[in-house]
């Protein structure tokens, strides 16, 4: 039964965590020395995609967690 | 005449033999039908052919040029992928659905006339409902029935348009409409319910998770992508179209992060999927149009193999939603890793199908300086991965442990499965295939620096957000729960509705029946024995009702009695005046009225 897995291992998850921040950290370094070719003024500042991405994502969920979850949750059996 | 063999005909006529054949026949002639059926579709040459007259109306039942070869394409691949997917269910009735759907679809596409369009439009729904109906649960029949209701309207909403269309125009051909004139309103809104456009997209979202596993990765492919075909072919350029389109993108996302059945998680990131293609159509330009059809396209493609991957864990565990389900990975390792293979294709990573197809899509918004669409779409871009990209494979395959060990999915579904992936990646990492079918010549180059940096970012950081906010518990933790979305209208609704018609309405309805059939008719009944006496009477009331006052009492007394005497013994013997005198009055009175008829009807015709 206890058979060890991937992830069964904390050692693992730390590994992934640390190449989750550290590639950010790289993307957001490499981002000064990349020539932007852009539509919008706003695409040539430094880290606006990560700080949109990070900002959007923060914003969905708070905004899906507390106000629409608010107004559309309902029991399994609502329309039963 | 007809020359060659339409697309899809193959499908549909196929689909009636699947019942016949058994075992390893019926296998062998379920792959064979849509290979057979491509090429078929490969040595049509391009242009119009298939063409019957009826009445005064041609009818086009084949008519190929890039536009309709790209979906034409895409629909074989997914249909041959979808029946090795389910091969070893031996679900005889879904497959014979299926065929027949995934046939009306193709005959849709190529069609060239909008009667013929409207007769593989109304079938498709058939189709996708008896694909429905093939889970049996009381559930599934009941959003069948849902499903149907809101096609059918959708369908007849058509109807009216291709009639008005026609009138107006004096030509059924099917090919550049726009909004101009009623009828082309009515096609907009009936090709706007299978696109499943804003507050009418919840049949999507209701019905594709109620099906069965097979039934889900057919329907996940053609309804709404036939849909975005007809609105590219028809109504390209259309501004309408961004705004639905933006919001499609947007909305969903919300919807996705906070449900729990994995599928319908699917379905609500399907509708924003979808919205880039619509978003494309809108913007109506060589590179829009292009990236709505290579959206397409990959779109299938991915989609299709998260479904696939989802249907495989509901194949070994009979569980989807995200409560029940953590941990798979340990058992299903190849599955978990197909699924993120989709995952990635779907949030557009560099080297995977979404970045090539979507991001045309939004150079184009770019290029046209549409700039709440284009935020709208990076936001969008950013949700998709957070709901598709993230949440789906890490809480079916990861997540906590729901201690469930089972086995990895059947070989026949790992290869579909690995079929799918492989044309992801290749499509993503070497787009120069997928662009040269394309409807207009690509100059677009997907690879740049500044555009896989500015990508990279966008979704590392948007992981980022989605592991911080997990490890610090703020991420919506999966709730055993319905989210009521636009189907409440319909579903809450029919039930006032008919509240309505049973209270008010029915008593309403009683008290008309009554007057009209009971009342009146009684009256006219008593009145007809005797109708003399019944004047006689009414005349008495009235003198008394008139002149109460100026009669002596005596004399009123004495009406009174007269009055009760006649109605005991009513209808009593018929009075009969015989008099000259009364016929002349008569006469007279039917003479003045015809005079008065005769002057008043000619001043009104003066």
């Amino acid at each position: 039964m206890s058979k060890k897995y991937l992830f069964d291992n904390p050692k693992n998850i730390k590994i992934l965590l640390t190449f989750l921040f550290g590639s950010c950290l790289v993307l957001v370094i490499i981002n000064f020395f990349v020539h932007k070719h852009a539509h919008f003024s706003w695409e040539e500042w430094s880290g606006f995609y990560a700080a949109y991405g990070f900002v959007a994502c923060v914003g969905l969920v708070l905004a899906a967690k507390f106000i629409l979850r608010k107004i559309v949750k309902r029991s399994e059996d609502y329309y039963d | 005449m007809i020359n060659v063999i339409p697309p899809g005909l193959i499908f549909i006529i196929g689909a009636f033999f699947v019942p016949l054949l058994k075992g390893r026949v019926q296998s062998v002639y379920l792959l064979l039908l849509p290979v057979l059926s491509f090429v078929n579709l490969i040595f049509i040459p391009e242009g119009t052919h298939g063409v019957i007259s009826f009445l005064d109306y041609q009818i086009i039942f084949c008519r190929i040029d890039r536009l309709s070869l790209v979906w034409g394409y895409i629909f074989h691949i997914i249909a041959f992928l979808t029946i090795l997917y389910g091969i070893n269910m031996k679900k005889d009735n879904e497959f014979m659905a299926g065929l027949f759907y995934a046939g009306c679809a193709i005959g849709a596409v190529f069609s060239g006339d909008l009667i013929s369009l409207f007769c593989f439009w109304e079938m498709m729904t058939i189709g996708s409902v008896l694909l429905i109906w093939a889970r049996k649960t009381r559930k599934s029949i009941n959003a069948g029935f849902r499903y149907a209701l809101v096609h059918f309207f959708g369908g007849v909403i058509l109807l009216v348009g291709i009639i008005l269309y026609s009138y107006e125009n004096g030509s059924i051909e099917f090919g550049y409409i726009g909004l101009n004139g009623l009828g082309s309103y009515f096609i907009f809104f009936g090709f706007g319910v299978n696109c499943a456009w804003p507050f009418l997209h919840s049949w999507l979202t209701d019905a594709y998770p109620e099906s069965t596993i097979l039934g889900t990765v057919f329907l996940s492919a053609f309804t709404t992508k036939t849909a975005v075909y007809v609105l590219a072919r028809s109504f390209p350029g259309t501004e309408a179209l961004i705004w639905i389109g933006t919001l499609m993108t947007a909305f969903p996302i919300f919807f996705a992060v906070i449900e729990n059945d994995l599928r319908r998680v699917l379905s609500y990131s399907l509708i924003n999927q979808v919205g880039f293609m619509v978003v494309g159509i809108g913007i109506g330009t060589e590179l829009s149009i292009n990236g709505t059809a290579a959206h397409a396209f990959a779109h299938i493609l991915y989609k299709s193999l998260l479904f696939m991957s989802m249907g495989a864990v509901m194949y070994r565990t009979g569980k989807i939603n995200a409560t029940d389900l953590g941990g798979l990975y340990r058992t299903m390792p190849l599955t978990c890793i197909f699924c993120i293979v989709g995952a990635a294709s779907i949030s557009a990573f560099p080297l995977f199908s979404g970045f090539v197809s979507k991001s045309m899509v939004m150079s184009a918004a770019a290029d046209k300086h549409l700039i709440i669409t284009w935020f709208t779409l990076v936001f969008a871009s950013a949700g998709v991965f957070h709901h598709s990209g993230i949440k789906i494979p890490f809480f079916a395959f990861f997540g906590h442990d729901s201690g469930i060990r089972t086995k990895e999915a059947p070989l026949n579904m790992l290869i579909a499965m690995g079929i799918a992936a492989a044309l992801c990646i290749f499509i993503g990492a070497f787009p120069a295939t997928l662009y040269s079918i394309l409807p207009f010549p690509v100059d677009y180059v997907p690879y740049t620096m500044s555009h896989v940096i500015s990508q990279l970012q966008l979704l590392m950081f948007s992981a980022l957000a989605f592991t911080l906010l997990y490890l610090s518990a703020i991420y919506p933790s999966e709730i055993r729960a319905l989210n009521v979305d636009a189907d409440w209208l319909y579903r809450k609704g029919a039930r006032g509705f008919l509240w309505l018609l049973e209270n008010p309405l029915a008593w309403f309805g009683n008290q008309v029946k009554t007057t009209v059939f009971v009342t009146i008719p009684q009256a006219f009944v008593w009145f007809s024995r005797n109708p003399l006496m019944a004047l006689k009477v009414a005349g008495n009331n009235m003198a008394i009702a008139l002149f109460e006052e100026s009669f002596t009492k005596e004399k009123v007394e004495r009406i009174r009695t007269r009055i009760a005497e006649v109605l005991t013994d009513y209808p009593g013997d018929a009075i009969r005046y015989s008099h000259v005198g009364t016929t002349v009055i008569w006469v007279m009175g039917f003479l003045l009225a015809y005079l008065i008829i005769y002057i008043v009807s000619g001043r009104i015709a003066l």
